[in-house]
């Protein structure tokens, strides 16, 4: 920048960061959105924290209620012969993350309506920074709310692993996790286009992706043809992921991350792809 | 209320170490072409079309904006006056003709454009469940504004928009005319080149109107930023630009300074008739359409808000 006209402020600001005048997201761009959009959904849990309690609710009596009696009528076989209670605790956990997830995608149209989203695209943010970035804010906050379920589940006398690198390494895969469902959600949003619309698509997928995960009984106990839709479904490596790290059940952990990584960038993709349907 | 901050809010760029500051325009801005010929325009549309299905809402429109302007884009509802910005602010590609700012294109440097300009919607629009200072804090982020001097600058885009006592409110408490103000110290928080209003004061009362045009003023005389706005009305087309593009059913019909148009039409002329003489419509003739729209969305928003 050579020539700047009087009164005009320097052009430094034009020029720095990361290559400008490119769509190309770099790395630490991608990185630093990710902060902003996890740092504003912390501020926002902050000033309004009554949704984390009213989303505890229903994991809660999934546990207590559904939990407890399983247990007690050893109805389901369970690996090692491990508390049925304890086998449910990581998927009730993985159910919990998924309901903040699918319905994460409403905050989005939200903010399309209050003309958020159009001021947010006008910064240098690529698409898929934007939608990275909100994606890992859903997972924050899908593992706030995780944490309940598991001092939840410890109350109620489930033996968890207290090894911090395992209970970090849960901590990624519920990030992972969201971060995929929460993409569905604003992809959904993209289509959709409404909130009502959204909320309605939400709630018919979520049940079917519930009940059709090993999060409440081993794939094996399954019939042939729900064994096969539960391959597919990542809320079953989720699930597997989290068994294997907090309650010690042999599981294939490389493959259930792989998996959900493979899940989450697929998601960023289609839904950074969707996002100015929102915009116009 | 102290003035300088609002001065280093807007004059000041990021991390500007080495950068020597550049004089401020007082009043008048130096007019086009004289003298300024090495400048590249702030602005430059060439042929812009955009349409909607069927309609053509932006008809080959073309403008020129020198640096250091404040320039009105004036026209009734449906004129085709918010597309235009939209485009302008890389969230439409135009469909023909190309715009640049500050000599980078829109539509294959976006990313350069963004972090040149600074952005207010006609609707309201900030996050009602933040305070007023994390939304500001976020477009400071959100700029890359580095984070020594971050809290500082927001506190000043703040000050300078007179926010500093509300600052720490959620913004769903506020009014209208603050909310605008707020958006005002969002879209300055990252000292932009160029600052783009849609209708800044559409939909506020009139003493939340002079209390925004008051501020705005106050930056432009300090800062000496290109302005662009947009507005369907007369007075505010007359008081606060130096020159005006008169659109009409996405055509500009005529620019020139409000004198210079009013002159054309003899001693007595408002820039009423002026526009009435160019276009055959009024500035208050809504076209139904968008007016109507434009009327269910502010509502839409105004609830959104809370
Ligand atoms: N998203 C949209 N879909 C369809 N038509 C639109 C849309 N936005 C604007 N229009 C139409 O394009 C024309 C120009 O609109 P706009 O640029 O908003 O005008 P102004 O800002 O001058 O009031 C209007 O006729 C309006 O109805
Ligand atoms: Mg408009």
């Amino acid at each position: 920048m050579t020539s700047v006209a009087p009164g005009a402020p320097p052009a430094v600001s034009a020029d720095q960061g990361w290559a400008p005048g490119s769509g190309r997201v770099g790395l630490r761009q991608l990185l630093s959105r990710m902060l902003t959009l996890c740092w504003v959904e912390l501020r926002k849990l902050r000033h309004d924290r009554t949704e984390l309690y009213t989303r505890a609710i229903q994991p809660a009596l999934w546990l207590l209620i559904f939990g407890e009696t399983f247990t007690r009528i050893h109805a389901i076989q369970t690996p090692n012969g491990i508390p049925y209670l304890a086998y449910l605790a990581p998927g009730i956990l993985a159910q919990s993350a998924l309901f903040v997830a699918i319905f994460y995608g409403i905050q989005i149209i939200w903010e399309r309506d209050a003309g958020v989203l159009a001021k947010l695209m006008v910064t240098p943010t690529p698409r898929s920074a934007l939608i990275t970035g909100k994606a890992f804010a859903a997972g924050l906050r899908s593992l706030v709310q995780g944490v309940v379920i598991v001092v939840l589940a410890a109350i109620l006398g489930v033996a968890m692993t207290g090894n911090p690198l395992k209970l970090l390494a849960a901590a990624c895969v519920v990030v992972l996790g969201s971060a995929f469902f929460s993409c569905l959600s604003m992809s959904i949003a993209g289509v959709a286009l409404s909130r009502d619309r959204l909320m309605g698509i939400g709630q018919a997928i979520t049940m079917p992706l519930f009940f059709s995960s090993n999060a409440l009984y081993p794939t094996r106990l399954m019939p042939g043809w729900l064994q096969a839709i539960s391959k597919v479904n990542p809320l079953s490596y989720e699930v597997d992921a989290l068994r294997g790290l907090l309650i010690g059940v042999p599981t294939n952990l490389g493959l259930d991350v792989s998996v959900l990584v493979a899940a989450a960038v697929a998601g960023v993709v289609v839904a950074s792809a969707l996002l100015p349907r929102l915009a116009k | 209320m102290s003035l300088e901050p609002g001065a280093a809010v807007t004059g000041q760029p990021a991390g500007g170490a080495g950068v020597t500051a550049q004089p401020t325009v007082t009043g008048q801005p130096p007019p086009a072409g004289t003298g300024l010929a090495v400048a590249e325009p702030a602005v430059s549309c060439a042929g812009v079309t955009y349409r909607f299905g069927d309609h053509v809402a932006v008809n080959l429109v073309d403008l020129t904006i020198q640096p250091g302007e404040t320039f009105g884009l004036l026209g009734p509802n449906g004129a085709g006056k918010t597309t235009t910005i939209r485009m302008l602010v890389t969230l439409l590609k135009p469909m023909a003709g190309r715009i640049s700012v500050f000599g980078a294109n829109t539509a294959t440097q976006p990313m350069r454009v963004r972090r040149m300009i600074g952005y207010v919607p006609q609707l309201l629009s900030a996050d009602g469940s933040l305070t007023g200072r994390e939304n500001v804090e976020l477009f400071a982020r959100l700029f890359d504004v580095p984070r020594g001097g971050r809290a500082q600058r927001v506190e000043e885009a703040l000050a300078a928009m007179g926010l500093t006592e509300p600052a720490g409110r959620l913004v769903k408490t506020y009014s209208g005319g603050m909310v605008r103000r707020l958006e005002l110290a969002q879209a300055l928080v990252n000292a932009p080149r160029l600052l783009v209003l849609d209708e800044p004061t559409v939909g506020l009362d009139p003493i939340a109107r002079s209390d925004v045009w008051e501020h705005i003023t106050r930056l432009r005389e300090r800062a000496g930023m290109t302005v662009l706005m947009t507005t369907h009305h007369m007075e505010e087309a007359d008081l606060y630009c130096d020159r005006v593009s008169l659109m009409h059913s996405g055509r500009v019909q005529a620019t020139d300074s409000p004198a210079n148009l009013k002159a054309l039409l003899g001693p007595v002329a408002s820039l009423d008739d002026v526009f009435r003489h160019f276009t055959g419509g009024t500035l208050d003739g809504d076209t139904a359409k968008g007016g109507i729209r434009d009327v269910r969305r502010a509502r839409r928003t105004a609830r959104r808000l809370g």
